[in-house]
């Protein structure tokens, strides 16, 4: 029988290309959640009770359903009932992201929320419509504030995207537990398969920390003092 | 008819309630061209509602604006919009836009709304910044910036939309004493280039030098009017009178 070492250098590739694979499915989602996250909020904030009624019932379903529950409605049922035919990898990504996209909106109408009304009044006053008020002056700002929240959905929607292989997408657990199975080694691949989801988890999280000093606006002080 | 001609702008019978409460009863306001109306009372009185009225940053339950002759329709979102590109405000605590450059604040907006180029819109905010006296501050951000500075971007940003009346929602009660006389100073400098502007203030500097006529409000109601020389001259047992009597002691009391 193979030493644990060696069957993790043996599979190392092959996890790393199922990491590439993680990464796609979490930066996919993560913009899809940014998107439908962000009209989702101007809605629920600016929108009239229609829009709100409907957006509200949006975010109950998806906080109120497990991930898992959710990715076998879509792919085996709902996907499959429209006659669509998407891969596996699509499926988790399209599900993770308007999952993700119920949590986004809740973090991005809180940021509205937080920003003085002023802010919307002043660029009403001055003749701006709602809409270019919304894009030009709350958006750029509830974005920036939004980004430690955007960051801790980030390291969760990541680990979420371990359930793709409960649908056979090829990503880092879906083939830990291939060659974890076939080796026995099952502690030596399931501790580099964490190795690596953590390595992931930081690498992101620090990226988007540069990101939010990078767009922080000048004089206002990140560290509460 | 004759009135007509000269009144820039016209309110009338505006009413304004929230829940139950009644902001705004039947309050009428008629400016003509270079007047300078000062709005005083009490807090809770209904000055900023009012002030917010004729602009529709409050759209009023009812009552009538007229502006140039054109009156404005309340549920059209277009007739709101064109009445706010003429109406200038200027708010207590500044509202400038938190994530943009003191220029930014006043392109944005010439850009946006007023369509100008790039060039165009710096120009003229950079002009607008001279006129206030803070060009050296146009690339800093409102929280690099002095409550008194914040103000003169806030007047130079409204200025730079060509409004043919200000608004102005008590501009120097956010400000530390010592700055208030820089902001008192551009104001002073745009009632002399004829502004038509309605202010409301507890400032007692401007309501005795600038205003033309004093409106005193109090409950939702305009409970006087009248020019200052009137209402404020000796002998004269008038509210206002009572009132900018208090305001006087308290800043001998702060002197």
């Amino acid at each position: 029988m193979p030493t644990a070492i060696s069957v993790v250098i043996d599979a190392l590739p092959y996890l790393l290309q199922g990491s590439l694979l993680t990464a796609g499915i979490v930066i996919a989602a993560m913009f899809i959640g940014l998107v439908i996250g962000t009209f989702m909020a101007v809605g629920l904030v600016y929108g009239n009770k229609i829009v709100r009624f409907l957006l509200t019932g949006y975010l109950w379903i998806f906080r109120g359903i497990p991930v898992v529950v959710l990715l076998f409605l879509f792919y085996f049922g709902i996907f499959n009932f429209l006659g669509l035919q998407f891969s596996a990898f699509t499926a988790v990504t399209i599900v993770l992201g308007m999952t993700t996209g119920a949590y986004q909106a809740n973090i991005f109408k809180g940021a509205i929320l937080s920003l003085p009304r002023g802010q919307f009044k002043a660029a009403s006053g001055l003749g701006m419509t709602d809409g270019q008020a919304i894009r030009c002056i709350i958006l750029p700002q509830i974005l920036r504030l939004s980004i430690p929240a955007w960051s801790n959905e980030f390291s969760i929607i990541l680990k979420d995207s371990a359930l793709a292989f409960v649908i056979g997408a090829p990503e880092i657990m879906a083939r830990t537990q291939f060659v974890a199975s076939r080796t026995y080694q099952h502690l030596a691949m399931y501790i580099t398969a964490g190795i690596i989801y953590f390595i992931l988890t930081w690498a992101g999280v620090m990226a988007l920390r540069k990101l939010e000093q990078h767009v922080r606006i000048p004089g206002y002080s990140t560290n509460g003092s | 008819m004759n009135n007509d001609r000269h009144a820039i702008l016209k309110c009338t019978n505006i009413c304004k309630s929230y829940d139950d409460q009644t902001i705004l009863h039947n309050v009428s306001v008629e400016l003509t061209k270079g007047e300078i109306k000062a709005l005083i009372g009490p807090s809770g009185g209904g000055k900023s509602t009012l002030l917010q009225c004729i602009n529709c940053l409050v759209v009023p339950d009812y009552g009538e604006i007229v502006i140039e002759g054109h009156p404005i329709d309340l549920n059209r979102k277009q007739d709101l919009y064109r009445l706010r590109q003429q109406v200038g405000m200027i708010f207590q605590d500044f509202n400038l836009f938190d994530h943009l450059t003191a220029l930014d604040n006043i392109t944005v907006a010439l850009r946006k709304v007023r369509k100008l180029d790039k060039a165009g819109a710096r120009n003229r905010a950079m002009l607008e910044l001279e006129q206030v006296g803070i060009a050296d501050k146009a690339s800093l951000y409102p929280a690099q910036l002095s409550g008194g500075q914040k103000q003169r971007v806030a007047i130079a940003r409204a200025l730079a939309m060509d409004p043919k009346i200000l608004l102005l929602d008590e501009p120097t009660s956010a400000l530390d004493p010592t700055l208030i006389g820089e902001v008192i100073a551009v104001i002073k400098g745009l009632a002399d280039k004829g502004m038509t502007m309605i202010m409301a203030t507890h400032q007692i500097s401007l309501i005795n030098n600038i205003a033309s006529d004093i409106l005193f409000m109090k409950k939702g109601r305009i409970v006087e009017q009248g020019p200052p020389s009137m209402l404020l001259g000796c002998g004269n047992h008038s509210r206002s009178q009572g009132f900018c009597d208090q305001l006087n002691d308290l800043s001998a009391m702060e002197g």
